[in-house]
């Protein structure tokens, strides 16, 4: 009886912990085969240890050339995004105007469609005006495919935005320019730069719409699809695990840095709320 | 500023992204449109002549790996959902201090490449690997079987990378839910069940939705999962579409097919919308007028 009852009480959880060991099993797995010492092209099975490959993690050289491509496009891809779903995000949450509702769909639609027909129609385009494939049509279409997520991420931080902020700035004499840069954009910074690393990662993980628009370049993940019968190199495994342990560093030292900005702020907070009138940020 | 100047604003902010939205998103829609229309080959160039047969063709000789799909990234939605909720709920009321690290598991995958966490899955399904052994002790999978080229593979594989779509916006709308709701169903005597029942889980709907909008459409469309973890015989629309345009090069054919699968998804989408409701799908455009 008491058994039932804690199974009762603790069964969701049981079954969350289980559901997460299941998420996070095939990046163990990943890990672990990065030390393994394949016998012959194929690295599925295990067959003993070694730390042969992380000691020299860029030796194939096709592989190394196509992160850098992927590294490149990532970097361009979130500039170019960012910049462009900001502007959106912003005129989608100020102003209101005619044909809001259209602006709203054609944001929405994208992130709807299939990776399949973005690639296939963007490749059935280019293909109509003889446009070469390469890094420029790979750049296009990484830009598109991430302006949606910008707009989604920078529009959730300007909802709960203060006003009277911007307000107080044009009333100090501020031009609406200089409001912008010195009050706006620090304000929605954290916002942007979430959405900047966003399309940074969605761009690097890309496959499906690089794989129609690619021609002879090489990315990341374009390379472990060529490799595959072949046989994929430890090397792979290596990065990626790299790769994961790089992103985890830098969300876990933003995370704290955040927590630390919280608290300063709210030490401030208390300290000034006791006059005047505090403003909820 | 000017009264003019200021109302253009909003369109010379919104212009430049908007602009490549549609050179980039919605004319490519058209030109593949008009190829899907078009006869001749790579040597002779295309000409317009408007071929339906195209479509019924396409159609007819591919119904299966349409119908394939769809079937697939149905089965895999609802395990996602099955379970994705129970996760999900867990996250936003059981979690306490161990919430974020919860939210961070969810999200873990996300920081290692799509195709290489799909082929890790080709290890752990390996003929000779520990999990396959254990299935077939216990005579889940007969002795001589295997999993990898199966469709129950196809379909974990989908299940798996589709699994932190569905997890995030049910998470999102747990998270949101006025727990006074559930208090007040409890105070009026109804027991768990039917608190869950009626109270949460009628509440949860829009996240529910979202999840299966974002969890169904990318994995109807899929074909990194049946190319790695399965066979020909698991070769979904994606897998068609594909070869056809970058292997086989029989353009009209493959345009018609993409043009098919859009237009299928966007017919269940709106049907979808009419029974749930539009909120999923436009996002909080209350909350931004």
């Amino acid at each position: 009886m008491k058994a039932w009852s804690w199974l009762k009480n603790n069964g969701v959880m049981i079954f969350a912990i289980l559901a997460l060991f299941y998420m996070l099993l095939p990046i163990a797995i990943i890990g672990l085969f990065s030390f393994n010492d394949p016998a012959g092209r194929y690295n599925y099975e295990w067959v003993g240890f070694t730390t042969e490959y992380w000691q020299n993690p860029f030796a194939v050289e096709d592989l190394t050339d196509s992160l850098l491509v992927s590294i490149r496009l990532a970097f361009f891809t979130s500039i170019g995004a960012t910049f462009l779903g900001t502007l959106i995000a912003i005129a989608l949450v100020r102003y209101q105007f005619f044909g809001r509702k259209a602006a709203n769909l054609l944001i929405v639609i994208p992130m709807a469609t299939p990776e399949v027909v973005i690639g296939a129609s963007l490749l059935s385009m280019f293909l109509v005006y003889g446009v070469e494939l390469g890094f420029t049509t790979l750049l296009i279409a990484h830009i598109m495919f991430s302006i949606s997520f910008v707009v989604i991420v920078v529009r959730s931080r300007l909802i709960g935005f203060d006003r009277r902020l911007e307000e107080a700035s044009a009333d100090l004499g501020a031009t609406p320019l200089t409001t912008f840069r010195k009050v706006t954009l620090p304000l929605i910074a954290p916002g942007v730069a979430s959405a900047a690393m966003l399309s940074f990662a969605l761009s690097i993980d890309d496959f499906v719409i690089s794989n129609f628009n690619s021609g002879a370049e090489v990315t990341f993940p374009l390379y472990i699809f060529g490799a595959n019968q072949r046989g994929i190199p430890v090397e792979v495994n290596v990065i990626a695990t790299m790769l994961f342990a790089v992103t985890v560093i830098a969300m876990v030292a933003v995370i704290i840095q955040q927590r630390r900005a919280e608290k300063m702020a709210e030490r401030r907070a208390d300290e000034a709320s006791k006059p005047a009138v505090s403003l909820p940020i | 500023m000017s009264a003019l100047r200021q109302r253009l604003l909003p369109y010379g902010l919104l212009g430049p992204g908007l602009i490549w939205l549609v050179l980039f998103f919605v004319v490519p829609m058209y030109f593949m449109g008009e190829l899907s229309l078009k006869t001749g080959s790579l040597q002779t160039g295309y000409q317009l002549t408007w071929e339906w047969s195209n479509y019924t063709e396409a159609i007819s000789d591919y119904a299966t790996q349409f119908g394939r799909a769809f079937w697939y990234a149905g089965v895999a939605t609802v395990l996602c959902l099955l379970i994705g909720y129970p996760l999900a709920y867990a996250i936003a009321f059981k979690g306490g201090r161990w919430k974020n690290l919860m939210l961070f598991a969810v999200i873990a995958p996300f920081f290692t490449t799509y195709l290489i966490r799909t082929i890790a899955w080709k290890t752990i399904l390996d003929d000779g690997s520990p999990v396959v052994s254990v299935l077939k002790f216990l005579q889940i999978v007969p002795e001589d079987g295997r999993v990898l080229a199966t469709s129950a593979a196809v379909i974990a594989g989908l299940t798996y990378n589709f699994l932190p779509f569905m997890v995030l916006p049910l998470y999102a709308s747990l998270e949101r839910l006025d727990q006074r709701f559930i208090e007040a169903s409890k105070d009026l005597y109804a027991n768990t069940r039917q608190t869950f029942l009626r109270v949460t889980l009628p509440l949860t709907a829009p996240g529910i939705i979202a999840g299966v909008l974002l969890t169904f459409i990318p994995a109807s469309g899929d074909y990194v999962n049946s190319t790695f973890l399965g066979s020909s015989n698991q070769a979904m629309i994606g897998n068609v579409i594909q070869s056809k345009y970058l292997v086989v090069n029989d353009y009209p054919e493959a345009a018609a097919l993409s043009f098919t699968l859009l237009a299928i998804i966007l017919v269940a989408l709106l049907l979808y919308i009419k029974f749930a409701g539009s909120e999923a799908l436009m996002g909080d455009e209350e909350e931004t007028a």
